[in-house]
């Protein structure tokens, strides 16, 4: 049978449309971003409907979907790893109202930060919630295991999370495509109260959800995705975790241990007894932090569990072939090392992006005032650090740039002024923004208007044509509400307009309006 | 049959579609194919590299051990440097000339071609200048695929019907300008090997 040659995301994505999919719903976030990015320009999927749309952030299209599931459809939100902690409300609580149309809640963790705040493991959000998760170890696996998620997720009236980490989201492989199952049809929920969270429904809902834990477990017990590989040699048993199984199997030609192959969570019991019990020293290869290592060490440290807590692996960062290697005990591979004149090239502005010429005039406007003035936010424009731009002084989360400047401000700190993307306003900043204008903070906000969601590849922007009027809506004073245009002509008025919005005792918006150079390309291009 | 190889860049420059014709060849040649590429924030003018990996048998890891590569392939004289430690003893190393300068520390250019120069197997070639040639500037990263076509054990037909499926709703112009700008690598690795 032909092959699709497909991303990890994009597994996910055919692998949830053939499974029946009737809505994907999430917000672009590196590296899960590619899921929802194949669902919306699959032609099938256009044929049959399907919905597919960017929400606001992680924590809407968290609660669209279970709308979705409410009507009795298949369902698939997606979001990287630290998107998760902004869906989290609406997540763990999806725990106890369960689903009714299958809902798979698709992660996309990045271990060693390629493109990410931290490197969290979403395996805990899982086990937090009790919910079952499922691994994928490579892209037949991505494709597969959406279709076995929507039997469990309907089968126990529960979520299931499908994770996945950065190497296993953006790399491709070929891929077999199983045959297409019907979309649900709408039907509510058996029991009407199944979304209904009043304590005293909540309380009988997290028993059940209790008392389901040895079913999930006997399920992955059962499961094609984990699996026990004998081995003679029992002085060491491996347990493997999703896509670590690769980089096991990449040096298993000198090694013949038993190996245990995990792809679905909760752990299965009679399968970690067995290789616990067979065997004498037990090596664990996660990816990620280290889940299970702590679930089979034990709080006193069990010593013949080894892995990332022992120093046997690193604590922190991805795995690869090399550091497996090396936890296996085998031999160093011979390679040569990178010549010393080679430089550095950090990820730095595209030539000609607005956000150069903006900041350039505001780091002119706060000269005066000395460096630290500026609270930035997640997005291509968080490279306004670096030089030779140095205009920016803080990155934490998506529209933490307002609120901190708030923050600051009623701190006596002036001028505090914050820099955000407009997507990442529309995502997180508009809740901020009214803090501001309800307690009147002295703080000036710059939308960058770059007209996109530039950084994780040019995704529509929720709040596209309407910042001025969400700025007016929430009450920020129309006259402080300045449009200008970043552009080097433009650089001694903008210096101005920024001065005077600095010197304004009370919230200013300021909105440097130009598009990306790559919208712009491309629509000149067309 | 086994390829292990290491496609090497700045982010723009062009190496995904270098991968993702290579990968078209291999699936249509019926081989088993991984390829690791790189999105994201390191996309904006920093190093990019991607993972390719093909071979008869099943592969295991989406990554090349160190040391396991066995060709490194660069857009970029600087970058064809910076991923030394996956080339395997008998690894070839082929590689654009051209400096690609976004960075104050980028090093002493003649140093540069030294070091490179300093490898018995290695191809360098001017593919923007062979690119520019031709008539089709911005096909420089197919100038560098025609130039390692010779060391890939695929079949030339397979890389350009790659071409043909991966350009081909670009229209016929762009397709015949990526066909011809491999060819004009090939021509000038093969004269040089």
């Amino acid at each position: 049978m032909k092959k699709l040659l497909l991303l990890g995301d994009e597994a996910i994505g055919q692998g949830a449309l053939d499974a029946g999919l009737s809505g994907a719903y999430g917000y672009p976030g590196t590296p899960s971003t590619e899921i929802i990015e194949y669902i919306q320009r699959n032609p099938e999927a256009k044929e049959r409907g399907v919905h597919r749309t960017w929400s606001a952030n992680e924590k809407t299209a968290m609660e669209s979907a279970l709308g979705m599931s409410y009507a009795g459809k298949r369902t698939i939100i997606t979001m990287k790893h630290v998107g998760l902690n902004v869906a989290a409300d609406s997540y763990m609580n999806s725990a106890l109202t369960g689903a009714n149309g299958g809902v798979i809640v698709a992660v996309a963790d990045d271990p060693s930060m390629h493109s990410s705040q931290n490197e969290q493991d979403s395996r805990f959000y899982a086990k937090f919630a009790l919910m079952p998760a499922f691994e994928p170890s490579d892209q037949q696996e991505a494709y597969d295991m959406p279709r076995l998620a929507y039997e469990i997720s309907e089968k126990y009236h529960l979520p299931v999370m499908l994770r996945l980490t950065t190497r296993l989201a953006h790399s491709r492989a070929g891929v077999v495509r199983s045959n297409v199952l019907e979309e649900n049809k709408m039907h509510l929920p058996e029991n009407k109260d199944q979304f209904m969270l009043l304590p005293s429904f909540a309380r009988k809902k997290y028993k059940h959800l209790l008392e389901i834990q040895k079913d999930l477990e006997m399920e992955s017990e059962n499961s094609q995705f984990n699996k026990y590989i004998q081995g003679s040699d029992k002085s060491m048993g491996i347990i493997a975790c999703g896509l670590a199984y690769n980089y096991l199997m990449e040096n298993y030609n000198d090694c013949n241990y038993p190996i245990l192959k995990i792809g679905q969570y909760p752990l299965p019991r009679k399968q970690i007894e067995r290789i616990l019990s067979e065997c004498d020293e037990i090596l664990i290869l996660e990816e990620g932090m280290p889940l299970v290592e702590e679930m089979l060490k034990g709080y006193l440290g069990n010593p013949k569990i080894h892995g990332r807590l022992d120093g046997t692996l690193d604590r922190d960062g991805e795995l690869n072939p090399k550091k497996v290697r090396k936890a296996l005990g085998l031999p160093k591979l011979s390679s040569k090392d990178i010549p010393e004149l080679v430089a550095g090239r950090p990820p730095a502005l595209c030539v000609g992006c607005p956000h150069t010429d903006s900041y350039k005039s505001l780091t002119e406007a706060l000269e005066e005032y000395g460096k630290g003035h500026v609270f930035s936010d997640i997005g291509c424009y968080t490279l306004g650090y670096l030089p030779p731009h140095n205009a920016i002084d803080t990155c934490v989360d998506m529209g933490a740039s307002i609120s901190m400047a708030i923050g600051a401000a009623d701190a006596g700190y002036f001028p505090a002024v914050a820099t955000i993307g407009d997507s990442t306003f529309g995502h997180s900043g508009i809740t901020g923004l009214l803090d501001a204008v309800v307690h009147r903070s002295n703080v000036v906000i710059v939308i960058l208007d770059n007209d996109i969601t530039a950084m994780t590849g040019m995704q529509d922007s929720q709040v596209n044509g309407r910042i001025e009027q969400i700025c007016e809506g929430i009450g920020v004073e129309k006259e402080h509400i300045r449009v200008i245009n970043p552009l080097s002509k433009y650089h001694e008025e903008n210096v101005k307009v920024f001065k005077e919005e600095i010197a304004y005792n009370g919230v200013s918006v300021v909105i440097p309006r130009r598009p990306c150079i790559h919208v712009y390309s491309k629509k000149k291009r067309q | 049959m086994k390829k292990d190889i290491i496609l090497a860049g700045v982010g723009g420059q062009g190496i995904l579609s270098i991968a993702a014709i290579i990968g078209t060849a291999a699936i249509e040649s019926g081989l088993h194919l991984k390829q690791a590429e790189v999105h994201g924030m390191s996309q904006r003018g920093g190093d990019v590299q991607s993972h390719l990996r093909i071979s008869d048998k099943p592969i295991h890891s989406d990554l090349i051990p160190n040391g396991g590569a066995d060709l490194i392939i660069s857009v970029e004289p600087m970058e064809s440097l910076r991923y030394l430690p996956y080339l395997s003893e008998n690894g070839w190393l082929i590689t654009n000339t051209k400096a690609f300068v976004n960075i104050p520390n980028y090093p002493n250019y003649d140093d540069l071609m030294n070091t490179i120069r300093a490898f018995p197997n290695h191809i360098s070639l001017d593919a923007d200048e062979i690119a520019k040639n031709i008539g089709s500037p911005r096909s420089m990263n197919m100038v560098v695929l025609g130039a390692a076509s010779t060391f890939l054990d695929l079949p030339y037909e397979k890389l350009e019907e790659g071409i043909k499926i991966i350009f081909g709703r670009k229209g016929e112009k762009i397709v015949e300008a990526n066909l011809s700008a491999m060819q004009a690598g090939r021509e000038i690795a093969k004269q040089n090997k």
